[in-house]
């Protein structure tokens, strides 16, 4: 181990490059040609780098003023904080203030903060659904807006079969693992239209903990005749995805073939009501979480309807969470009008269920041909 | 009827609310008497009203029905809270066999014309399956197996059964959304006395309330109203239980659902508060009735919205300056809008 005493780091002894006559040429590199005034060694000899490096630096500022040899480095800047003016305070908050707000700043900020304040003392109202408009709007919706626009680029399709206003219901596929297709759906309508959808959603979705809570804050609620009839009633856009957890969750193996569409009680609540029926077709949805797998047993254990695996998750851990960036079309199909049948229509089975397959076909046909038109699934 | 003015049985009468409602309907011009019963006297002033100390479990209470010629019964001695009465027994004992007793002494009353029973939503109960808002025909999503909503239910039950029974009695049943307001003290305002509020982690409940005032109001409306069925009493509109708590700016401490049950049998235990299995699902999921039959057929408005009852609770509890961070947010409100609006216009200008 005798070799060990031989590193070729340091100067063994000598003068280090730092404190030479000549600064090292990264340091001249940067300096101005001149020569570097002479001065004594008080660096460490051993480093090499940071030394040539404060040399470098010291170079400029000698020219100005020849100060007085540095002895102690740490005294010589004082802490970033101390001594800054207020004024100086005030000055960088009113530029981060135009760079946040742009330049009306002063309102905008103003309003910011009597919004910040209202979320702080409970002032403002929530409808019977405990809907908050104010927060989806301003936080669900502008925090999946890049999303639905940057990472699936969503193309939106028919929004003018959407009515402008009153009630509609608007019936959709589902997939994706992870019911991500709800929220780009709630987003893209809200984008183009300005009217909010209202998601109907399994109990489950209720149940669960912080899902709960944000999904009737975002205006969603239970998927249940009373209530669908009720939103429906007083004009809200409804949205539905009867296929359910066997839409969402199945096999990538069987992407884009619907499922069974619920027992119709979408059609019921529709007809009862007399909205129409606005079919929606989502592709892009089905790759964003390929799932390849699923735990039966764990899923029952945890009382939730599947575990899946895709290829990335549970593999890579969180990281198998983020989509895939697939590219993903919305068409909203011609209206389905109701408000033709008569009264009893909805207590007729035999007409639910043709209306149902009608819905069913119209999405199915309509998935067929954007997949067709579809240049390849990322593009 | 109403004519000579109406005889007035009212029970429950040593509870606050029960007393208040008596002498709020002693006052009342088309009354000629009010008679309280209760097992023990009332505490604070009766005023007009005769009280006859008697136990509503007991044939007697027929016999005093029949000799005062009473027409009309407004049967509010359901209690929500073993609290002072004694165990859970007692309570459900006084619940359900007091109405029974209760009911019986009424169908063999032949001068009866009027039967008002004070209610509560809690029949509905709460669970992740209910519907947003229920209505009066709508049934709880899974019956109630134990504690108040089960008495309830059953309390509902016979009620019904005697509205069979004589058809020529009105029977007006009221379920009141929780009752609140600065004089109450039930399991829900107990709970937001609490100094230190426990939450259900990750859920938001949707709650409704009804203030005092408006359950008197409602009651003495429902005696001389002509209107017999099941009607939904709440205030106007819903408030979300974080927004509410958020209001009362009392601290919060959010326990995961498996925690809030142990915390809330020490708190019952220390009485300080009275968690039921029930009051937890109701703080976890919440609830909302609707409430249009009580406005186009009871033809009653409540005068104190959801948040203004609230309001109206929350006046004495709430620390005055507000929170610290309301504090904090309207200083720098304040301060912002003159010292930084002079630099700032000179800058740009």
């Amino acid at each position: 181990m005798g070799d060990a005493e031989i590193i070729p780091i340091g100067t063994r002894g000598r003068q280090g490059r730092g404190t030479g006559t000549q600064p090292s040429s990264a340091a001249r590199g940067l300096a101005p040609h001149k020569p570097a005034p002479k001065r004594p060694a008080s660096k460490n000899p051993a480093s090499k780098k940071p030394a040539s490096k404060k040399q470098a630096s010291k170079e400029q500022a000698p020219k100005a003023a020849p100060r007085p040899e540095p002895t102690d480095e740490p005294v010589e800047e004082p802490a970033p904080t101390q001594g800054i003016p207020a004024a100086d305070w005030l000055t960088a908050f009113q530029h981060a203030a135009v760079d946040v707000f742009g330049d009306d700043w002063e309102p905008q900020l103003a309003r910011f903060l009597a919004f910040l304040r209202r979320r702080v003392t409970g002032d403002y109202t929530v409808d019977e659904y405990g809907f908050d408009r104010e927060v989806t709007e301003r936080f669900l919706m502008s925090a999946l807006r890049p999303i639905a626009q940057k990472w699936f680029r969503i193309e939106v399709r028919g929004i003018e079969n959407l009515p402008a206003d009153g009630g509609a219901l608007v019936v959709s596929n589902h997939s994706g693992t992870i019911p991500v297709d709800g929220l780009m759906t709630m987003v893209s309508i809200h984008d183009h239209t300005g009217r909010f959808l209202r998601p109907l959603g399994a109990d489950l979705v209720f149940r669960l903990p912080f899902v709960s809570s944000m999904a009737r804050r975002s205006g969603a609620t239970l998927a249940c005749h009373e209530d669908a009839e009720r939103m429906l009633r007083n004009g809200e856009l409804v949205g539905v995805w009867p296929e359910g957890f066997k839409g969402i969750g199945k096999p990538y193996a069987e992407r884009y073939k619907l499922q069974r569409f619920g027992r119709g009680g979408f059609v019921a609540a529709a007809v009862r009501t007399g909205v129409p029926i606005v079919p929606l077709s989502v592709v892009g949805a089905e790759e964003i979480y390929p799932l390849v797998g699923n735990l039966p047993s764990l899923a029952r254990l945890l009382g939730v309807p599947y575990i899946p695996i895709t290829p990335f998750f549970p593999v890579l851990g969180p990281l198998g969470l983020v989509p895939l960036p697939s590219k993903w079309l919305l068409e909203f199909g011609e209206p389905i009008r109701t408000d033709e049948f008569d009264a009893g229509a909805a207590e007729d089975p035999m007409l639910v269920f043709n209306v149902t397959d009608q819905v069913r076909e119209t999405i199915q046909q309509t998935l067929y041909s954007l997949l067709m038109q579809r240049q390849s699934v990322f593009r | 009827m109403g004519s000579a003015g109406t005889v007035v049985l009212v029970t429950g009468v040593s509870r606050d609310l029960g007393r208040r409602f008596a002498r709020a309907a002693a006052a009342d011009p088309g009354v000629a008497r009010v008679i309280g019963v209760d097992v023990v006297p009332p505490r604070g002033d009766i005023g007009d009203v005769s009280f006859v100390r008697a136990d509503i479990r007991n044939p007697v209470i027929a016999k005093v029905i029949v000799k005062e010629d009473v027409d009309t019964v407004v049967h509010m001695s359901v209690i929500s809270t073993p609290g002072s009465a004694g165990g859970r027994h007692t309570m459900k004992e006084l619940n359900v066999i007091g109405t029974m007793q209760l009911l019986a002494a009424c169908q063999k009353a032949p001068g009866l014309r009027t039967l008002v029973v004070k209610s509560t939503t809690t029949v509905y109960g709460a669970s992740s399956r209910d519907p947003a808002m229920f209505t009066e025909d709508m049934e709880p999503r899974r019956a109630p197996r134990s504690g108040y909503a089960k008495d309830v239910a059953e309390i509902e039950g016979y009620v019904r059964g005697f509205a069979r029974r004589r058809p020529d009695v009105r029977v007006t049943l009221l379920r009141a959304a929780n009752v609140i307001g600065p004089h109450v003290t039930s399991p829900i305002t107990s709970y937001f006395r609490l100094p230190v509020i426990p939450t259900v982690l990750g859920h938001d409940a949707r709650l409704q309330f009804l203030h005092e005032q408006d359950l008197l109001d409602v009651l003495l409306h429902a005696t001389r109203s002509d209107v017999p069925g099941t009607f939904n009493v709440a205030g106007d509109g819903i408030l979300m239980l974080s927004q509410a708590l958020r209001r009362l700016r009392h601290p919060t401490v959010p326990l995961p659902s498996f925690a809030v049950g142990n915390v809330g049998s020490t708190l019952r235990s220390a009485r300080l508060a009275d968690f039921s299995p029930e009051q937890t699902a109701f703080l976890t999921y919440g609830r909302g009735v609707d409430t249009t039959r009580m406005r186009t057929d009871l033809g009653f408005e409540p005068t104190f919205t959801t948040a203004g009852a609230f309001a109206d609770f929350a006046a004495p509890l709430a620390p005055a300056g507000g929170g610290r961070a309301e504090r904090a947010l309207a200083g720098l409100a304040e301060r912002l809008s003159e010292p930084v609006a002079t630099p700032a216009g000179g800058r740009r200008g």
